[in-house]
């Protein structure tokens, strides 16, 4: 890509030239690196823009991106066909580039002299909902056309847009702040305005995001209170009568908020999530109104333990986050639950300052007249000595708990991370020793770069693959394994190499649980590279024999 | 592999084929130029070329560190390439010659013609018995006005680099980058931000050193930058103005400053005192958006001294070669794009390629930037 316009050099566009517009913004952000020069693209962009391409780029910044609009797969076969290059040229480039929008871009022959005129992303758009009519050779003809008239950066986005795959690197937040500086509503009232539902091919800004309307912002949630990671030894903490334990839950930390008698779902990005999970709308009668609580957003299920729940693994909570609309069958398998561990509003009165002691007593009290299986109570570990808890800890695996959560009963509910009163006390995950036996280059930051790695370990004489993992190295140890993939390669099948098995790393994973599809047997949940061993040779890894036994200990039965 | 129909002359796999790096390739035809593990050798005039292990008689096409070794005990190079070996290899026995002058070695003709790369940078051609090769060592094919214009030098066989060998890789022309980065370094400027750019202390930054020329602004340098111009400049090369950044230089005097450094100097301390300053990276590898990020740059420009695709591409064309061996990049795919467009064509293992431009993707990518 080339060097992006910056933003606030642009002139404002001429009628129907936002599309350029668009497209300068999407390279800006790609390419800032700090928050803000991303703010100033955002608010450069909020005043020059037209409006209906501000309630677009609203729109498809807040997760509202548009469905595929045409099979990822048809575009290379334009573009084949326009350059004339063999398919295993554009694979090989596409390989490397890491990026199907951006090698098409690059690929396709520098434009003319754009000729026509420029058009707004709010035409592509209205063009592209007309697609569902058009057979293919339209939808070729019109796309070949448009690429041909286009910058690379235009392209790019352009491509984006076309195959769904459109996501940038800006939160919602920020964007809301971008907003902020342009029309005269706050950031939390345009928060609550863009929430909800509606639909930008038909609303106007004026109607988004008009100045007159007042509303009182009754959706907004309090800042997060976020725990450290405890890493010295507990015992530090001082006396255990001043602090209250509860496992650590392995879903999304979330704010339920009942104002005015309507129900708001916050997550911990700020983002609102009240659609994704019907389950709690019954809260929206049992809550008292001006209540707002904290807790986790995870799948439970009723069981007949001394809770009467059980948290279902994050995998199930994962089917539903990325959803707007939720199915049936979603809801059957996956029920949310939410498991409250803090009060931080009652009665419309702001309790963060009062003790925690205090304000679990409050909690408690209301969860007692509640009564649902949507809304359960964080139960308090009871323990009566350090090493006490330190052994209850050990059993978090065996109650889907990622450990064990501190809270010192006298802390206040504070703004953001801050050491002292909060602490999370993880588990540590199950670690494997394994070889590398394939890589292939990776995507987005690390394109041209062997990063993705497939790992094995011993069987006998031979290696099973068993993982994949992606991520726990520098970017200087990235290089180095790189370097190495690149001298060692043994064959090629298609991106894949296969490389000699000879760099040993500790490979760590927060589950395991049996599977049909995978050669080992075992499919692990989120691996990672912990460690590169280099002290270690590829006769020194752990064998299949190891990880079936830690399958029989501590494995799940495959869903 | 349609293009290795005649492989009954050549003790070869494939036209897609390697030939290792420490195997020796008999030919019944063109046998000129062998594959060795010490690197390019040809055996009727008993000299290597560029290579990477040391040998008694070097050819060095151009003074980067992957083409140019030490440990040979004869180097021979072109006039300007001479005092940058001195510079970086420091006192060897070093024979020069100008473009376009012709030496016989043992029988063999050998000449040098420019590669268009840095300043000094050749192509070797060699001839005996009416057969011609022409090694490239790196090359691109836009004239910067500082290296040389590259010359196309017909031969039989050809051998090239392909640093950049995939058709994403597509330069704009110069004049249209360097106005981009002109342009900001004018908006850094106006934004009260110094503007570091980042490029080789052999090759870009000299040629980035005249880009912005233009701006007639002052240029401060790194250490290792300024040993490479005064090198150019004792060797009769005339360069812009610079200041040389030393310890003791004021930190106001750097305010709002333009600044080049080499790849070692990014995410090092040393960068620090251009603080506020936005972060521009010159190279090839800027073409692509993930690299830029990765490097966590505020600017990317792909400005290369490598040829692209095209340039590739026109460079094997206008030899006329019937055979291509194809060296260090995108060699298996260049190649076999060369192969299926009805040139011979092989790939090479060679230890190039270690180049300050192609690793520095790789390698110089640890850089969190303080902001």
């Amino acid at each position: 890509m080339q060097p992006q316009e910056n933003i606030n050099l642009l002139p404002a566009p001429p009628d129907g030239s936002g599309f350029f517009l668009f497209a300068s913004l999407v390279a800006a952000l790609g390419t800032s690196t700090k928050t803000n020069d991303k703010l100033s693209a955002l608010a450069g962009y909020f005043q020059k823009a037209p409006d209906p391409d501000k309630v677009w780029v609203i729109a498809l910044f807040s997760g509202r991106r548009p469905k595929r609009i045409i099979n990822a797969s048809l575009l290379p076969l334009w573009c084949i066909e326009v350059t004339g290059h063999p398919a295993w040229l554009f694979e090989e480039s596409y390989h490397t580039v890491g990026d199907l929008a951006e090698t098409i871009a690059l690929l396709l022959p520098v434009a003319e002299v754009p000729a026509g005129e420029k058009k707004s992303l709010a035409w592509y758009m209205q063009q592209f909902a007309a697609f569902e009519k058009q057979d293919e050779a339209a939808k070729r003809s019109f796309i070949i056309t448009a690429w041909l008239q286009m910058t690379m950066d235009e392209r790019f986005v352009f491509n984006k847009l076309l195959t769904g795959g459109f996501r940038i690197g800006v939160s919602q937040k920020l964007m809301v702040n971008a907003l902020a500086k342009s029309v005269s509503l706050s950031a939390s009232v345009i928060a609550h305005r863009i929430s909800g539902k509606w639909d930008p091919s038909t609303i106007t800004f004026s109607e988004l995001l008009s100045e007159h309307v007042q509303t009182a912002d009754i959706s907004k949630p309090y800042p997060f209170y976020l725990a450290y990671a405890l890493e010295d030894d507990v015992t530090a903490l001082g006396d255990t009568i001043e602090w209250q334990a509860e496992w650590k839950w392995d879903g999304i930390r979330g704010q339920i908020i009942q104002r005015s008698n309507e129900l708001f779902v916050w997550s911990r990005g700020e983002e609102l999530m009240t659609e994704k999970f019907p389950e709690y709308n019954i809260l929206q009668q049992l809550l008292p109104a001006g209540t707002v609580v904290d807790g986790e957003i995870i799948c439970v299920e009723a069981a007949a333990n001394e809770w009467g729940f059980k948290p279902l693994p994050f995998a199930f909570l994962q089917t539903r986050i990325g959803r707007k609309n939720v199915t049936k069958k979603q809801l059957q398998e996956a029920p949310a639950g939410f498991i409250a561990y803090d009060l931080l509003e009652y009665n419309y009165e702001d309790l963060r300052e009062k003790p925690l002691w205090q304000r679990r007593q409050k909690l408690e009290e209301i969860y007692a007249q509640l009564n649902t299986p949507v809304l359960r109570l964080s139960p308090v570990i009871s323990h009566s000595t350090w090493d006490e808890l330190i052994e209850l800890r050990r059993k978090s695996r065996g109650l889907s708990a990622e450990g064990v959560m501190l809270k010192r009963k006298s802390s206040a509910y504070q703004v953001g991370r801050k050491v002292g009163d909060w602490w999370k006390w993880k588990i540590d995950p199950f670690t494997i020793d394994a070889v590398m036996v394939y890589a292939q280059k990776g995507h987005g930051r690390r394109s041209n770069l062997y990063t993705d790695y497939t790992f094995a370990v011993r069987d006998g004489d031979k290696l099973v693959s068993f993982t994949k993992a992606y991520s726990g190295l520098t970017d200087k140890e990235f290089a180095q394994v790189d370097s190495f993939v690149k001298r060692n390669a043994l064959e090629k099948f298609g991106p894949v190499r296969t490389v000699k098995p000879e760099l040993v790393f500790e490979i760590a994973f927060e589950g395991i649980a049996a599977s049909s599809r995978h050669k080992s047997g075992v499919a692990l949940r989120f691996p990672r590279i912990s460690r590169w061993r280099r002290d270690k040779t590829a006769d020194e890894i752990n064998t299949l024999e190891d990880l079936k036994k830690m399958l029989a200990l501590y494995g799940s039965k495959e869903r | 592999m349609p293009a290795a129909n005649d492989n009954s002359d050549y003790e070869m796999q494939t036209s897609a084929g390697e030939v290792g790096n420490a195997q020796t390739v008999k030919f019944s035809g063109y046998t000129l130029i062998t594959f060795t593990d010490a690197g390019l050798y040809c055996p009727a005039g008993g000299f290597y070329i560029d290579p990477w292990k040391p040998v008694d008689k070097a050819i060095i096409t151009h003074a980067h560190s992957d083409h140019a070794r030490p440990g040979n005990k004869y180097y021979l190079c072109h006039t300007l390439t001479k005092p940058l070996l001195q510079a970086r290899l420091g006192n060897n026995n070093y024979e020069a010659v100008e473009w376009n002058e012709p030496l016989n070695i043992n029988g063999v003709k050998v000449s040098l013609h420019p590669a268009g790369h840095i300043i000094g940078s050749s192509q070797v051609r060699i001839e005996y018995n009416n057969e011609v090769w022409v090694v490239s060592g790196d090359y691109k094919v836009e004239d910067d006005g500082i290296s040389g214009a590259f010359e196309p030098v017909k031969c039989n066989v050809f051998i090239t680099e392909s640093t950049f060998g995939l058709p994403v890789y597509n330069w704009l022309p110069q004049q249209e980058i360097y106005d981009n980065i002109c342009n900001w370094i004018t908006h850094n400027k106006q934004h009260n931000q110094a503007s570091l750019l980042i490029a080789y202390s052999l090759g870009k930054a000299q040629r980035l050193i005249k880009a912005i020329e233009p701006l007639h602004e002052k240029i401060w340098v790194h250490g290792a930058i300024y040993n490479m111009h005064q090198a150019l400049i004792a060797a009769g090369v005339t360069q812009p103005g610079v200041d040389y950044i030393t310890p003791a230089t004021p930190k106001g005097d750097l305010k709002n400053a333009i600044i080049i450094a080499p790849p070692g100097a990014e995410g090092s301390p040393w960068i620090k005192r251009f603080l506020p300053y936005e972060l521009g990276v010159c190279s090839g590898w800027m073409q692509v958006r993930g690299n830029v990020r990765r490097r966590n740059v505020d600017a990317g420009f792909a400005l290369s001294d490598h040829a692209d695709w095209k340039g590739l591409l026109q460079a094997v064309k206008a030899t006329g070669a019937e055979k291509v061996y194809v060296t260090h990049g995108f060699q298996s795919a260049f190649s076999r794009y060369l192969a299926e467009s009805g040139t011979w064509s092989a790939e090479v293992k060679t230890e190039y390629g270690s180049d300050e431009e192609e690793t520095a993707a790789a390698v110089e990518i640890n850089t969190q930037k303080g902001s």
